[in-house]
């Protein structure tokens, strides 16, 4: 990052949400880039940043848009780069008809199920033989995730016209879908003055290409939308356009915002995943092992995914041992079928529905941390029993005691249920492991000291948990009682309490050769004989040796700015992905001032100042046979090496559930009629029809004035996620000691807030109260000739810790991404009144109001096509099942 | 005490005869103050750690005395922060020092209106009675057509970030063991 | 303000250190914050906290801005100042970075940009932050006032409260033109930032500086942070920001200058610090002297009787 010429900050408060990983943005600024940062709100990172753009919240995609066209228009991509490099030059299907011409709706969605039929999306001549065809499954299991370590299937041979002038190729679709994002319609839309938004398309533009580089870097501001795949989308495209992708300085880098977030979707505790992005089979997509692993593997496909049985046998010999053999397809049978969405939101109505027995909770709360806080507690409070382990006493163990729904008398203490088990948890210098964080980097903690009293880490809990259910289960007779007696259980433990031992945890997610017990090198050594056991096939490599690669700390004083021996990164401690696009289509650097990996003609393979993302001997001058598949069918110019066809998609012809392309949609609650297309919001989002969920109305839809402005939520410096690790803690607690609401100026006259006063706000779902901070960064914003008032307020509130109030988060409702499942939490409209909000019985009044004055009906939905939207029937009538 | 040691160590005696007439530097000092040294220099041993906070992964020293975490600082060798830390980071100690954590394990009987003690051993067992419970209450062995389902909808989890790789993996392959698929993660949210 | 450049052309600076009496004392030693690097996420607050053991200084949400510290206190020894300043657009003139248009305390200015309802002119908005400390004068009115001792100066230059001393009389309060230190409620004595002294002893870093996620606040030999200092307004200057300059660089000013200084973009007022601090002493070292003549007197005759007694 602090190579970068110009970096582009949005959907991210990198400042005060990543402050340490700031100082490569002033490192950057001090070398002398430029920053931009793009934010409805003027904050720490604005005020910091060359330049800052306000932004009405969820029109990312039409300034990203418009400078997409910018670039288009002007001609000013990187040609050559664009030309090798990406799918620029591919040709699409004649069925593929573009949102632009159907009212924001591509061809082939089908209304049934509210998801796409991907065939017209196919590259031309492919329709029958690539893609996910009807994608209404994928749509149900976040199917998007398991893009995260490669591409979406495509065959591998394709058409393409090199002088990018044929209608069809890649380019000119992507021309002609953002030609209608101009200045003028993104100052229309977004609210930024159009000069401005050129300031920034002209920097970004100027500061890319052969000799420079640009950054992109955006965090959960774009991830928590209903379009939110698709705004990552639209900066990937204009970074592809740019030449910015596996170059020194260049890329597009997501900020997350957990320790080991990154690592916790590596190797998931998600529902649709297991470790290396392996996909839960489906009843009934997967019904034996084969159809499993080609489903992932698809056959005949170029790239590193053909490997997919090798991974997929490596992992159940490390689960299941002995007892998984070729015979029984390595005790595939054990393991658990998907039907559909079995998300956090689905799981909590279900909770509320009375179908969820036990719930635990791991360093987790959900009463303040998730969407809709009041259906969280009310699902927890109609539970069997609870198990929450964490550090403090948080909202989510308590939620039966002091919640709000205590005050308004919907939980009665002597009427709920649900057993509660709390048990404290071991901090972060209790116990050793390795967190992954945001770059893929894995590093190890030492242990300092035990944990205190009965405080015992997550290692211990489980391990024991395990051993118990496996005691209570020995001798069992039942199938289903198989996989936990057969699974191997058995990690050597420490010290008074049996601590289980994480190295050797870590020693079988490495992987090791079953027969000799020797620790992988890395997922090349994976066989699909049953030879080796790898818990996770992207760390292979992380125990290579018998070395726990994590714990490596050569001081980075010692190294060059690479630091390749400090902890290991996924995959093979490569620490720019896709980096064999640092140079040109021949191996040599783009640039001097560039240089990162090339390829040595005289040694015959490539190098550099990181590990090549590349087969490292294959010249770049290999073309591969007319029938290869899998790695060999890369050719030595194809720096993708994850993707079907080995190039950067601009265009998605598959793998992206609500478009090949991005569109701007309005969020699901917005005040504004969609400038852009008859569509208002993502056609594809997922909605829950629940009593318990709400949505407040938008254009066209009646009543929308009934909440008139715009919140957002997000960060303080100060303060951590949901509160549990800094409202607790004593010199955090004082920085940010009470709960608020920024408004502007002209918003404090216009609804009678005063400085430092009460203000509720009210939703379809909830009201909250906060103190008013009235202030000149938040700015009132002209949008379509309209005033539109947004406000913010930060998330990490709560009613327990040394500081307390109103969770931001109850204000939403439940709506999420298809691509990902994840909530659109980053947006919604509400009512903004003086004076703090009522109690007792009289709070859920005001809401029943609100929602009689603006026609919510509780469960009920806005229709997924807006009204008076014709549906381009073409391929919609695909084999759709549309599970539940 | 000598004589000789009072006198020297009395302040005015070091004013009037040493180089600093004024008592306003040398003289002044206090033999506290002159005792003085960092705290991180009597450690016992330093534990090389990582923030439990963002994403980031900066490099933390936590420095150990008599088994109590004394100092928690940026680790300079780290190519990542290069020994720095935000406020959250540089709260770590006060966060695993705090005197609002919980120690104990606390139980919450259904419908009672308070909490109560339980040891951890009977805890644990309790807990996975109550897991093998939900489990033959809800196990689903085939589909309406017969395909194999191998699982239980009756259990939920939802973990944080912040948890280790190898926690992470040890909870999914007990709970995909179980035939627990409702397994979840901030990283959904 | 004094052109940063004057001073350069200062000849050997003079070391307070020396002149209380240390011999062979190491270069003195200070900090300068670069408040143009500053993102205000108050780091150096709280590591400051947790390596001084400080109290905690009350939940009170203060309005502002993002500021709930504020001021220094003994229970806040490093305090991030957070200035929201709007400039309206297409007329610059009518703003000049000065004390006259500027907003303090996040108030909604008078006539701030975004009253048309537009985002006009909304990005020229300016949000200062700077971290506060104390100054470390080479001229300490604290130090001079301070009856018992318990304020010194140490090895470093620096000036730092012996809590093992300090009664609790409150002399230096009123002594410090910057309003630094101050007394605990609780015990009553004296508490402001010592510059770690424990750490600096032992070549370590400041925990503030240690911590400080942008540079923003630099430690090391004062002579040297004023070279920087001077460079990196320089630098500054080239690149567009005439309205950098430094603060309490200048041994020339009422304090003899300070061993810790800052880059501001405003003027002082701005972020709350007195344009011309005047150390209150002034005439002090001259009554000194003919009070220790004095004093030395009496003091003679105290030991004589002393050492009289004893024999």
């Amino acid at each position: 990052m602090a190579n970068a010429d110009v970096i582009v900050i949005q959907g991210s408060n990198m400042a005060e949400a990543h402050p340490v990983g700031f100082q490569w943005v002033m490192e950057a600024k001090r070398r002398g880039a430029k920053v931009f940062h793009v934010d409805p709100r003027f904050t720490r990172t604005s005020a910091l940043a060359d330049e800052y753009l306000p932004i009405r919240a969820g029109t990312d995609i039409a300034l990203l848009g418009g400078v997409v066209n910018y670039i288009l228009s002007n001609e000013l991509d990187f040609r050559e780069y664009v030309l090798a490099y990406t799918n620029a030059a591919t040709l699409v299907s004649e069925d593929f008809v573009d949102a632009e011409d159907a009212e924001g709706i591509f061809s082939g969605f089908d209304p049934q199920t509210g998801s796409y039929v991907q065939t017209s999306w196919q590259y031309a001549g492919q329709e029958a033989s690539s893609g996910s065809g009807h994608t209404a499954a994928e749509r149900e299991t976040a199917a998007g995730l398991l893009h995260e370590s490669h591409g979406a299937p495509v065959a591998g041979a394709v058409e393409r016209d090199e002088t990018l002038q044929h209608p069809r190729c890649v380019y000119q679709i992507l021309k002609r879908h953002f030609a209608r994002y101009t200045p003028e319609m993104v100052e229309r839309v977004c609210g930024v003055p159009r000069e401005r938004f050129l300031e920034l398309a002209r920097a970004w533009t100027e500061n890319s290409g052969r000799d420079r580089t640009g950054c992109l870097i955006y965090s959960v501001g774009w991830t928590q939308h209903s379009v939110g795949v698709q705004y990552i989308r639209t900066g990937a495209i204009i970074q592809l356009l740019l030449g910015n992708v596996g170059r020194p300085g260049g890329g597009v880098l997501a900020l997350r915002g957990h320790a080991s977030i990154q690592g916790s979707t590596d190797i998931p505790t998600l529902f649709n995943l297991l470790p290396g992005y392996l996909p839960m089979p489906q009843h009934d997509a997967h019904p034996t092992f084969d159809a499993w692993v080609e489903s992932i593997r698809h056959p005949g496909q170029k790239g590193f995914w053909g490997n997919a049985r090798s991974f997929a046998v490596s992992l159940l010999k490390a689960y299941w041992g002995e007892a998984a053999t070729p015979d029984n397809d390595f005790c595939y049978g054990y393991l658990p079928r998907l039907t559909g969405d079995h998300g956090t939101y689905q799981q909590v109505l279900d909770m509320i529905d009375g179908k969820i027995k036990g719930y635990f909770l791991l360093g987790q709360n959900p009463a303040v941390g998730s969407a809709h806080g009041r259906a969280q507690r009310l699902g927890m409070a109609n539970l069997d029993w609870l198990v929450v382990r964490d550090l403090f006493m948080i909202e989510s163990a308590t939620f039966w005691q002091r919640g709000p729904e205590v005050a308004t008398g919907e939980i009665v203490p002597q009427e709920c249920r649900t057993e509660v088990f709390f048990l404290p948890a071991a901090s972060h210098v209790e116990k050793e492991g390795t967190f992954t964080q945001t770059q893929r980097l894995l590093q190890w903690r030492e242990k300092a000291v035990d944990p205190p009293g009965d405080a015992r880490s997550e290692l211990w809990f489980f391990y024991h948990l395990g051993r118990k259910l496996r005691e209570k289960l020995a001798g069992s007779p039942l199938p289903r009682d198989r996989a936990l007696l057969d699974l191997t259980w058995d990690y050597p433990t420490h010290g008074p309490h049996a601590e289980p031992d994480a190295e050797a945890v870590l020693r079988e997610i490495n992987g090791y050769d079953t027969t000799t017990g020797r620790p992988l090198a890395g997922f090349a050594e994976a066989r699909d004989d049953g030879s080796t056991a790898v818990g996770c096939w992207i760390y292979s490599g992380v125990y290579a040796d018998g070395v726990n690669q994590a714990a490596r700390r050569r001081p980075g004083q010692e190294q060059d700015w690479v630091a390749a021996e400090w902890g290991w990164a996924w995959p093979a401690n490569r620490r720019t992905l896709y980096n064999r696009a640092s140079a040109d289509p021949q191996g040599r650097p783009w640039s001097e001032r560039k240089r990162y990996v090339w390829w040595d003609a005289e040694a015959g393979r490539w190098t550099g100042h990181d590990v090549p993302d590349f087969e490292v001997s294959k010249p770049p001058s290999y073309r591969p046979p007319p029938d290869a598949v899998g790695p060999a069918a890369i050719a030595g110019d194809d720096p993708f090496v994850m993707q079907a066809d080995g190039k950067g998609w601009l265009y998605a012809p598959s793998g992206v559930l609500d478009g090949p392309l991005p569109t701007h949609y309005e969020p699901v609650e917005s005040p504004v009629r969609n400038p852009l297309y008859g569509q208002q919001a993502n056609p594809t989002r997922k909605m829950y029809a629940h009593p318990v969920n709400a949505t407040n109305p938008s254009p066209p839809q009646e009543h929308s004035q009934v909440f008139p402005y715009v919140f957002t939520v997000s960060r303080l410096t100060e303060h951590h996620t949901a509160g549990g690790m800094s409202r607790t803690v004593a010199p955090l607690a004082e920085l940010q000691p009470e709960m608020f609401v920024e408004v502007s100026p002209e918003l404090a006259v216009l609804v009678g807030l005063n400085h430092l006063g009460w203000a509720h706000l009210i939703s379809s779902r909830a009201v909250i109260e906060a103190k008013v901070l009235v202030t000149d960064r938040v700015a009132p914003l002209r949008v379509e000739g309209r005033v539109i008032h947004q406000v913010w307020l930060p998330y990490h509130f709560g009613f327990e810790g040394l500081v307390t109030g109103d969770s931001a988060n109850d204000l939403f409702g439940i709506t999420l991404d298809p691509n990902v499942l994840i909530q659109e939490s980053k947006i919604g409209t509400c009512d903004v009144r003086p004076g703090r909000r009522p109690t007792g019985p009289a709070l859920r009044e005001l809401v029943s109001d609100y929602r009689v004055r603006a026609g919510v009906v509780p469960g009920g939905n806005p229709p997924a096509v807006t009204p008076g939207v014709s549906i381009e029937t073409t391929g919609s009538t695909g084999e759709g099942e549309g599970n539940r | 005490m000598g004589l000789r040691k009072v006198l020297l160590g009395w302040p005015v005696y070091r004013q009037l005869t040493g180089t600093d007439p004024l008592g306003r530097g040398a003289a002044a000092r206090s033999a506290r103050s002159a005792a003085l040294t960092a705290r991180t220099e009597d450690a016992d041993r330093v534990a090389r750690s990582v923030c439990p906070y963002c994403a980031v992964g900066c490099g933390q020293r936590v420095f150990v005395a008599d088994g109590q975490v004394t100092q928690i600082e940026g680790d300079p060798d780290s190519p990542i922060s290069r020994g720095r830390l935000c406020p959250k980071g540089s709260a770590s100690k006060s966060l695993v020092t705090s005197p609002l954590r919980q120690t104990k394990v606390r139980y919450r009987r259904p419908y009672a209106t308070d909490w109560e003690d339980l040891d951890l051993e009977t805890a644990l067992d309790m807990i996975a009675d109550r897991v093998l419970a939900a489990r033959a209450q809800t196990w689903e062995d085939v589909d309406a057509q017969g395909r194999p389902l191998n699982r239980t909808l009756g259990i939920s989890s939802l973990g944080g970030a912040t948890l280790d790789n190898e926690e992470n993996y040890l909870i999914k392959k007990l709970f995909t063991a179980a035939g627990a698929l409702q397994i979840e993660n901030q990283a959904r949210i | 303000m004094v052109d940063p450049e004057s001073r350069s052309g200062s000849p050997v600076a003079f070391d307070p250190a020396a002149a209380a009496g240390w011999v062979d004392a190491p270069p003195r030693m200070g900090f300068f914050t670069d408040t143009s690097v500053c993102i205000g996420c108050k780091a150096c607050e709280v590591a400051c906290k947790e390596w001084n053991g400080v109290p905690a200084s009350g939940l009170d949400l203060l309005g502002m801005s993002y500021d709930n510290t504020g001021a220094l206190t003994a229970n806040s020894w490093r305090h991030v100042a957070f200035v929201e300043q709007p400039r309206p657009s297409g007329d610059d003139s009518a703003a000049p970075a000065g004390a006259g248009s500027t907003e303090f305390l996040g108030m909604p200015g008078a006539a701030p940009p975004g009253r048309t309802g537009s985002a006009h002119g909304r990005s020229d908005f300016r949000w200062l932050m700077m971290s506060d400390v104390c100054k470390h004068c080479t001229r300490a009115g604290c130090l001079d006032v301070c009856p018992t001792g318990a304020l010194f100066r140490t090895e470093f230059g620096t000036v730092v409260v012996q809590e093992d001393i300090c009664n609790g009389c409150g002399y230096c309060v009123s002594a410090c033109p910057y309003g630094v230190i101050d007394r605990r409620a609780d015990d009553g004595r004296a508490w402001k930032c010592t510059l770690c002294y424990d750490r600096i002893g032992a070549g370590m870093t400041p925990a503030c500086a240690q911590a400080c996620p942008t540079e923003s606040i630099q430690y090391g030999p004062l002579d040297e942070l004023r070279d920087r200092a001077a460079a990196r307004v320089a630098t500054l200057h080239e690149r567009g920001v005439p309205e950098a300059r430094l603060y309490g660089h200048d041994p020339s000013d009422g304090v003899g200058g300070d061993g810790a200084f800052f880059l501001l973009l405003d003027e002082p007022e701005v972020y709350g610090l007195p344009p011309d601090p005047q150390v209150p002493t002034g005439d002090l070292p001259q009554m000194w002297r003919r009070a220790g003549l004095a004093a030395l007197a009496m003091a003679a005759g105290a030991v004589a009787a002393f050492l009289g007694g004893r024999r």
